[in-house]
This record gives structure tokens, C-alpha cells and sequence, in this order.
């Protein structure tokens, strides 16, 4: 069965890339997009297979002296193929009706159904090289998506050369530690490695490569830099494939590296983990709230809840070190939740943030306004993936966080120094995480969807076509599913991970006797409805005798002016928090004051301009770069075109392997 | 025991519902005497929600369904805050546990709710009110959590009743370093996220200086109404939590009639005696700017931060 469904993978990608290549352009959507979707449910049932514990291999012989490509998901690939494959097939039904100009072309489709099915068979690859096949398969055709709408803007191709280069660099740090880990074991396989641990230099060297290079395809910090450039400029139905699948899967490496290959690691290796997490989240979280750029928002929430994650595996890790394995089996499920959780309404949001760019050409949050009512789907839809980004109960994001703050708060232990002050710590970077998205997110929705349009095109916005309402509506109702019936989401976490210590509880609510707690969102949910429900009767009963009046203008304390220039912004939503975080953030603000030419005490105008960069890439990367352009360029003077110079080279360069060679 | 937790639910719903008016009205009273006016009696606020639910509201042009859907939430959530949190009892429902973390999600849902109404009409006051209020909740988070985390260390539960049971049975553990720590951190915590005095002014009529004022100066009729019952509900509530945690004698173990009723009394004396002494309190304080309202708040998170780091450490000692 299960390879069965994996061939079907691959067959259904081959269709789906022949179909993009010969169906004419106006029914190409039609055609390419079901069988990208079908290459997604492929995976979602063998994934779910898989996870069910069935066995199943692909052999495919290979005429170099590496023995042969093995894909065999086990239950923590399937784990992830299931999250890809419903991801890939939701946003395959919404390109459907997104693609426009030069994302509907051919490359765009073939690149995109490759880029599915890599995905999907990266989680299934059972050795290393076709693991680093399909991991760079996976990496050329979203490069190529990122590139699609070049020709539009002049920001497209800085941002995918970003992308290119920080995936080569992940790539090379993956063959680094692989080849040092297959190395000692002789051996390619996935099961053969397994064996390899302890505490030499080799496992160590072998796990920082491993563990930074899956770090940088994940966005963590500071290996995070292509995310924010990347997101924004793809296609939304790619980044929405990128943010809620993509990264995931290195957060999927990661989680291989501490429970296949390397268990067992010295303490450090769960405080780097932690550590980078920890960082990651916040700075995230931080560099989001300011933001007003919608897609890059998104993007940086992205990295905030990568971070969330890696912090649930290095907590993990740690614990595990520290012998209460119980605790550190909910801490991984925590971890296996928010892969679950993010990917629901980050596929919801992006798809929503698409929405709005397709029907006003705006990405600018400054610009948006009053989408709610014109809007009305998309606007439900984002609101809901809004809530589960800002973990509010009743949706998947809060199952999520919950159980990863009751990993922490129950981790902690007297006898152990390091875990009673780094938990505490963590549980108050995790709060200051959930407070900080909170804001960001009431920020996106409110400004977006609420008040008065503050653009002509905002204005004018209709409402999206029927298959990519039809995709935000899935994705929206996942959130929402799992949120209040996670018993389902806690077994399958439970099986993909061999976990003890997690299963389901009332109605279908999640159980952790391991830290003696539970949640059962569903009778919250009756409670609550329990309570609104007299509330509501007298509102009605008021409504009745009073129907609401409309007036001509809101009060406003008598100042309001009709123009919606004068509403408040994202970025002026955010003002206070930049201003109270201007030491990490380090925005760049001009304000030009022109006075009035009769008298110095009227003004006549105010120009005030903020721009906030990347601290990371300002202060780390591009110093970086210009050392090496500095240094290649003073290179360049070696080369003169005088041949003279080249046989003195030559001359030399024989001189100095003489020597070498005699010594 | 479903039935219990039911019965107390209810009971804490209604008690909460008839007394916070009465509380806040108490908390004007307090402060009118203090500053020499006569002041409009403990029942006024009581008035105000019944003329205020009976009259007109008016909507403004480009308001949307939040307008009307954010107070009934805001009610909503307070009042589920008020069936989850200790106040007259600590029976707790079996599969909805009265977790730390579920009550500040269900806390948050009200605040969200408070925002998106201060954003809905575009005018630029409720807009500053909603930015002020999430950046102020958002920072306000991390104390709650480590703070009550400090509490949660030596029983090994974030449930709240467990807590509050556990006090109970060792009252020497109130007085101990971490728990005043962690109490004087959770208390400032509260101040904060309810919009008192020092980090908002409840009775100004300044604009530039609102918060929680600002979000609601374009709801009118009943929409207010159910902002003003909620916001004054969640102030009880929180208010009653630290009763709950500062004395924890008069709460209900088992639902009888007398406990429920030795219940309900022991809060309504919790409640006039922390509302009094935070309107006593709040008379001799000036609102903080707003730049400086975090160091308050980095404040606190230290002082909870040592409250937990220092419980692990007398565990072991």
C-alpha cells in the first residue's frame, strides 16, 4: 500500500507537469491544478498510512557505487507527509483560481507540482542520498516559484537570490554532517546511522552541521534572513506552501537528528537547540508586530513559530538528559502540535493574505481597510487564522501552546540547577511569544478588515473566486477542528513519535497523565455557549424595542474627519511597541518638520518616515558580504590579462609543489 | 461532582453578575469620600447598565458586525472567567480544568474583543485606545504566566482550585517569600490588564491620556452597556482570584447549601475589602506616562521570575 501510494506520487507529478506543459493556457489551471491536488492527497494517505504503522518500501537501484535509493516512511515521516499533503492539496485548489499573469504560466504549474511531490518525498526518503536528493529537488523548484513574478517587480530577484544562497548553504551543512555520520557508519542508510551517538568529536561536529543547516531551511534565527524576502515575493498559494510545509520539514531533520541518529547528546546540544529557539521566537515575534507588510508579517510569524518549536525539542532533549522522560515525551508532542497547529492557519492566513492582494493589489497594511464587508469569506476565514496565530482558545494554535506550557511548567525540577532556571525563563519568553502575537494579529485583522478603506483599491475590492474560497474555507475549518476536538491531533502526534503519555479524553479532548492534565475545548466551548446564551436573550429583547440607528459620521470626540487618511495605521498601531523595543528593533525614523514661512511657531507640514530593517542582516550579513566582495575584488588584481604574469604564476606555483613534494 | 462544579458555576455567575456593579460602585463611593465629594451611592453603576442597556445605539457609518458581536464576547468570556475561577468554591469541572493557562487564553479572548470594537469605527481615539491596550496586554503576559507559575511549584498543579485548596490547608505558605513575591507581581498584573490607576485613569475625560476609555467612545446604548459589565466583571474576577489566593478561608470544598452560602459571603467581604483598598490606594497615585508603564511591568516580571527561581530553591532546601 505504501508504496503504492508513494509511485502514485510520482506518477501523479509526472502527469500533473505533463498536463501544465501541453494543455493550452485557458483550461492549463484547470488541468494542472486537480492533479497537483491529487499529488497532495496521494501523500496525505500514504502518510496517514504510514502513520497507522504500515511498512512499505521503493527501491530504486542506482548505477553508482551508493547502493540503491530507499524511500520507506516511518511513522514520523508519514507524520509529515500527511501535514504536506493537505497543505499542498488546499493550496493546489486555490491556485486554481489565484494564478494570474505569470504564475499561470508552465514553468510556474511544473515547478510547482515538482515542488510538491519533492516535498512529499523528502519525509519518505529512508537514506541519506535520496534524502539530499529530493531536499534539493525540493529547494530548485521553489526557487524557481520564488522567481516567478521577476519580470514585475525589481524585488523579486534580490529576494530569490537570498533564498538560493542561504539553501546552499543549508544544503552543504546537511552533506557535512551526513557525510560524517555515514562515514562512521559505513553505511547510507537511515537505520544503519541510527546506531551512531556518543559524545566524540565527531557526533559533536556532526549534530552543530546537522542541526544549523536544518535550522537555516527552517528560518530560524539568524539563518532566518532569506524568510522575510522570500515569503512576501512568491505566489500566495507558494508561500503559503512554503511557510506552512517547507520549513516544517526542518524542523522534521531536526527532530531525526535527536530521536534517530544522535540520541542522547550531551546538555548542550539541548541548550543550543533551546537557545536558538528561544531567540527565534522572540525575535520573530518582535520584527512581525512591527511590521506592515502583511506577507512579511506572516513571514516573520513564521520564524516565531519554527522557534516555538525548536524550543519544545531542545526542552525535550534536555529532559530527556535529565531522566523524566515523561515530561519530555509531552514536550515533543508540544513540538508535533504546533508542526500541526502552524500549518492549519499559516495555510489559512497566507491563502487570506492572497486573497486580499489579488483583489486590491495591495500588500501594505497602511493601505487596506474595511475588507470585512466587502470581503466577507476571506475576512471570516482570516479572522479565524488570525485567532489560532494568536493561540486564543478554541482553536488548534492555543491545544498547541497549552501543551507546551505544561511540558515547561512541569519540567523544572529542584535537584537539577540548570533546568530550574532555564524553564522559568523560557516559560516567560513563551508568554511574552503568545502576548506579542496576540497584538500582531489584532493588528493584521483590524486594520485590514475593520474601518474605512484607506486606498482606492482597498475600496474597490470584491470578493475572491469559488475555489479559492472554497480552499480558505478548509483551511480555516481545520484550524478550528482541531482546535476543539484535538484527541484525534494528540494520537496521531502519539503514534508518529512513539510517545507515551498523551492520548484523547472526554469528548475527544487531550489528555497528559504524564504532567496530570487535560483539555477538553469542547465543553469549554459549551460552557461557554451555556453562558452567552442569556446575554444574547437580553440584547435581543432590547433590539427588539431599539433597532440599531445609523448616523452620518462616528462620534470620534467631535473630531472625526471624513477623510480615512486619518485612522490609525499598522504602523501607528504599532508605534508604542517599536518605540518601547528601539533597542533590538532599531528603526531608522526621519521626521522633517517645514515651518510656516510667516511665522517659525505654525507649522505647515509634517514628512515623518520610518523604515525598520533586519538587525541581523544589517549588522551581520551584509558586513559579511562586503568583506568577501572587498576581498574577491582585491583578488582581481592577480588576473591582469598579461601572460607573462600568468607563466610567472605557473612558474611559482611548480616551484612551491617541488618544495612541498621534497619536504 | 459534574453536578457540583454545575451548581457552583452558576451560583459564582450570579454572585459575580449581582455584585460587581455594586463593587465598582463601592470603589467610586471610596474614592468620592477620600477626595471630599458626597458621591452617587453604591448602586449607581447598577443604574447606568440598566439605562444604558434600555437606550438607543447609533452606528456609525462603516462599523461592522463587531460592533455589536465584541461586547457580547467580552461579556461572554468574563463571565466563563467567572464560572472558571475559584471565587466561591473550589470544586472544578473534571474534563474543563480551571488551568491557569485556559483562564488567561479566555481572559485574552475579552481583550481581543475590547480592541477589535476600538478599531471598528476608524476613528483615530479608538484606534490609540486599541494599540495602547494590546501593548500593555502583550507585555502584561509573561508576569501573569511566571507568576502564577511561582504558585503552581510546590503543589505541582497549574490548576487554580488545586492552588487555592492547597493554601488553604497550609495557610503559613501565604505568608511565605515566594508567595508574596509572586502575589505583589500578579496584583500589579492585574492593575494593568483592568486599566486602573497607575497605568490607565478609569474616570478621565482626556482624550490623549485614555486607554480603555478610548476604545469605547463609539459604542453607545446597550453595546456599552455589555463593555462596561464586562470590563467590570473581569476586574472582579481577577480582583476575586487574588482574594482567593491571599485568604483562602470561606471558599466552598464540598457544595452544601451552607458552604455555597459561607461561600458567598466570604467573597462579598474579599471583594469590599480589595476594592476598597485599591480605590483607597488609587486616590494617592498620578497615572504613569505610558513609556513608562513597562519598566512597571519589567518590574514585576522580575519579581516573579524570583519568585519562581527561589521556590525551586527552597524545595530543595
Amino acid at each position: 500500500m505504501i508504496a503504492a501510494g508513494l509511485l502514485a506520487q510520482a506518477g501523479l507529478m509526472a502527469a500533473a507537469v505533463v498536463l501544465a506543459a501541453v494543455v493550452p493556457a485557458r483550461y492549463r489551471a484547470r488541468a494542472a491544478g486537480p492533479a497537483i491536488a491529487g499529488i497532495g492527497v496521494a501523500g496525505a494517505v500514504t502518510g496517514l498510512l504510514a502513520l497507522g504503522g504500515s511498512q512499505g518500501v521503493v527501491e530504486m537501484p542506482v548505477a553508482l557505487p551508493i547502493g540503491p535509493l530507499l524511500l520507506s516512511p516511518t511513522a514520523l515521516g508519514g507524520f509529515f507527509m500527511l501535514v504536506i499533503g493537505i497543505v499542498g492539496a488546499i493550496a493546489a485548489v486555490y491556485a486554481i483560481g489565484y494564478v494570474h499573469g505569470p504564475s499561470a504560466s508552465r514553468s510556474s504549474w511544473m515547478a510547482l507540482a515538482v515542488f510538491l511531490a519533492s516535498m512529499q518525498l523528502v519525509a519518505a526518503a529512508a537514506d541519506v542520498v535520496s534524502f539530499l536528493l529530493f531536499w534539493e529537488l525540493m529547494a530548485v523548484a521553489s526557487t524557481a516559484l520564488v522567481l516567478t513574478e521577476h519580470a514585475q517587480r525589481a524585488t523579486v530577484r534580490p529576494a530569490a537570490i537570498w533564498y538560493a544562497g542561504m539553501t546552499q548553504v543549508s544544503f552543504f551543512l546537511l552533506l557535512a554532517g551526513f557525510g560524517i555520520l555515514a562515514a562512521q557508519a559505513g553505511s547510507t542508510q537511515f537505520t544503519a546511522l541510527a546506531v551512531t551517538a556518543g559524545d566524540s568529536t565527531e557526533a559533536n561536529v556532526a549534530f552543530v552541521c546537522l542541526v544549523l543547516g536544518f535550522a537555516a531551511k527552517a528560518g530560524v534565527v539568524p539563518l532566518h534572513v532569506w524568510l522575510p524576502r522570500a515569503h512576501p515575493e512568491a505566489p500566495s498559494h507558494v508561500s503559503a506552501l512554503m511557510s506552512a510545509a517547507m520549513v516544517k520539514l526542518g524542523v522534521y531533520g531536526v527532530i531525526l537528528v535527536v530521536t534517530r541518529f544522535l540520541v542522547g547528546g550531551a546538555t548542550w546540544w539541548g541548550l543550543l537547540i533551546l537557545g536558538l529557539g528561544l531567540v527565534s521566537a522572540v525575535y520573530g515575534i518582535l520584527q512581525a508586530s512591527v511590521a506592515s507588510d502583511l506577507k512579511r508579517l506572516l513571514a516573520y510569524s513564521t520564524t516565531e513559530n519554527v522557534g516555538l518549536m525548536l524550543l519544545a525539542i531542545g526542552s525535550a532533549v534536555l529532559l530527556r538528559s535529565n531522566g523524566t522522560t515523561g515530561v519530555a515525551d509531552v514536550a515533543l508532542a508540544a513540538c508535533l502540535l504546533l508542526v500541526m497547529a502552524h500549518a492549519a492557519f499559516k495555510t489559512t492566513l497566507f491563502l487570506g493574505a492572497g486573497s486580499i492582494l489579488r483583489a486590491t493589489g495591495e500588500r501594505d497594511l497602511d493601505r487596506l481597510g474595511g475588507l470585512g464587508s466587502r470581503m466577507p469569506l476571506t475576512a471570516a476565514a482570516f479572522g479565524i487564522g488570525a485567532l489560532g496565530a494568536a493561540a486564543l482558545p478554541l482553536t488548534v494554535g492555543f491545544v498547541a501552546e497549552w501543551v507546551l506550557l505544561q511540558a515547561l511548567i512541569h519540567g523544572a525540577s529542584a535537584s537539577d540547577r540548570i533546568l530550574a532556571i532555564v524553564m522559568p525563563l523560557t516559560v516567560g519568553a513563551v508568554a511574552l511569544t503568545a502576548g506579542l502575537a496576540l497584538m500582531t494579529f489584532v493588528k493584521a485583522y483590524g486594520i485590514a478588515f475593520l474601518a474605512r478603506p484607506r486606498s482606492q483599491g482597498a475600496e474597490q475590492a470584491r470578493e475572491s473566486p469559488l475555489t479559492m474560497r472554497m480552499a480558505m474555507a478548509a483551511a480555516a475549518m481545520l484550524v478550528i477542528a482541531l482546535g476543539l476536538a484535538p484527541g484525534l491531533a494528540a494520537r496521531a502526534v502519539a503514534d508518529a513519535a512513539g510517545l507515551v503519555g498523551i492520548g484523547s479524553t472526554g469528548l475527544l479532548g487531550i489528555d497528559l497523565p504524564a504532567v496530570g492534565a487535560l483539555l477538553d475545548p469542547a465543553w469549554l466551548a459549551i460552557l461557554a455557549a451555556a453562558l452567552a446564551v442569556p446575554v444574547l436573550m437580553v440584547s435581543l429583547r432590547y433590539a427588539r424595542r431599539r433597532p440599531r440607528r445609523e448616523v452620518d459620521l462616528a462620534w470620534g470626540c467631535g473630531g472625526v474627519r471624513v477623510s480615512p487618511r486619518m485612522q490609525y495605521t499598522a504602523t501607528s498601531y504599532a508605534e508604542p511597541l517599536a518605540r518601547i523595543f528601539d533597542d533590538s528593533l532599531r528603526p531608522e525614523r526621519d521626521v522633517i518638520v517645514t515651518h510656516s514661512s510667516e511665522a517659525r511657531y505654525l507649522v505647515e507640514r509634517i514628512q515623518y518616515r520610518q523604515r525598520l530593517s533586519d538587525v541581523f542582516e544589517t549588522r551581520l550579513y551584509l558586513p559579511a558580504i562586503g568583506l568577501v566582495d572587498r576581498m574577491t575584488t582585491a583578488g582581481r588584481r592577480l588576473q591582469n590579462g598579461k601572460i607573462h604574469f600568468y607563466l610567472a604564476y605557473s612558474f611559482i606555483a611548480f616551484l612551491v609543489v617541488l618544495v612541498v613534494v621534497t619536504l | 461532582m459534574r453536578l457540583d462544579a454545575a451548581v457552583l458555576a452558576v451560583t459564582q455567575v450570579v454572585v459575580m453578575v449581582v455584585l460587581t456593579p455594586l463593587l465598582i460602585g463601592l470603589m467610586r463611593q471610596v474614592r468620592s469620600r477620600l477626595e471630599g465629594r458626597a458621591g452617587a451611592g453604591i448602586a449607581q453603576p447598577w443604574r447606568d447598565v440598566r439605562k444604558l442597556l434600555a437606550k438607543e445605539v447609533l452606528k456609525a457609518p462603516g462599523t461592522s458586525w463587531v460592533q455589536a458581536t465584541g461586547p457580547v464576547v467580552l461579556v461572554a468570556s468574563s463571565l466563563v472567567l467567572c464560572a472558571l475561577i475559584p471565587l466561591v468554591g473550589t470544586v472544578a469541572f473534571p474534563l474543563i480544568p480551571d488551568d491557569l493557562f485556559v483562564v488567561v487564553g479566555v481572559l485574552l479572548i475579552g481583550t481581543v474583543a475590547l480592541a477589535l470594537v476600538g478599531l471598528d469605527a476608524g476613528s483615530a481615539f479608538g484606534g490609540m485606545g486599541s494599540s495602547r491596550h494590546m501593548t500593555i496586554a502583550a507585555l502584561v503576559e509573561p508576569t501573569v504566566l511566571v507568576a502564577i507559575y511561582a504558585l503552581s511549584v510546590p503543589i505541582g498543579s497549574s490548576a487554580l482550585s488545586q492552588i487555592v485548596d492547597s493554601r488553604m490547608q497550609s495557610p503559613a505558605s501565604i505568608a511565605a517569600p515566594v508567595s508574596l513575591l509572586a502575589l505583589v507581581a500578579l496584583a500589579i498584573a492585574v492593575i494593568a490588564e483592568t486599566s486602573r490607576m497607575p497605568v490607565d485613569n478609569p474616570s478621565t475625560h482626556l482624550e490623549l491620556t485614555m486607554v480603555h476609555e478610548a476604545m469605547t467612545l463609539e459604542s453607545s446604548g446597550r453595546d456599552l452597556a455589555w463593555l462596561e459589565l464586562g470590563s467590570w466583571l473581569r476586574l472582579a474576577a481577577l480582583l476575586g482570584l487574588i482574594g482567593a489566593l491571599v485568604l483562602p478561608w470561606g471558599l466552598a470544598t464540598e457544595i452544601t447549601p451552607l458552604t455555597l452560602l459561607i461561600g458567598v459571603v466570604a467573597v462579598t467581604i474579599k471583594l469590599a475589602i480589595l476594592g476598597a483598598v485599591l480605590a483607597t490606594v488609587e486616590v494617592f497615585l498620578a497615572k504613569l506616562r505610558l513609556f513608562r508603564v513597562p519598566e512597571l511591568l519589567a518590574g514585576s516580571f522580575v519579581l516573579a521570575l524570583l519568585a519562581v527561581t527561589a521556590s525551586y530553591l527552597t524545595v530543595q532546601a
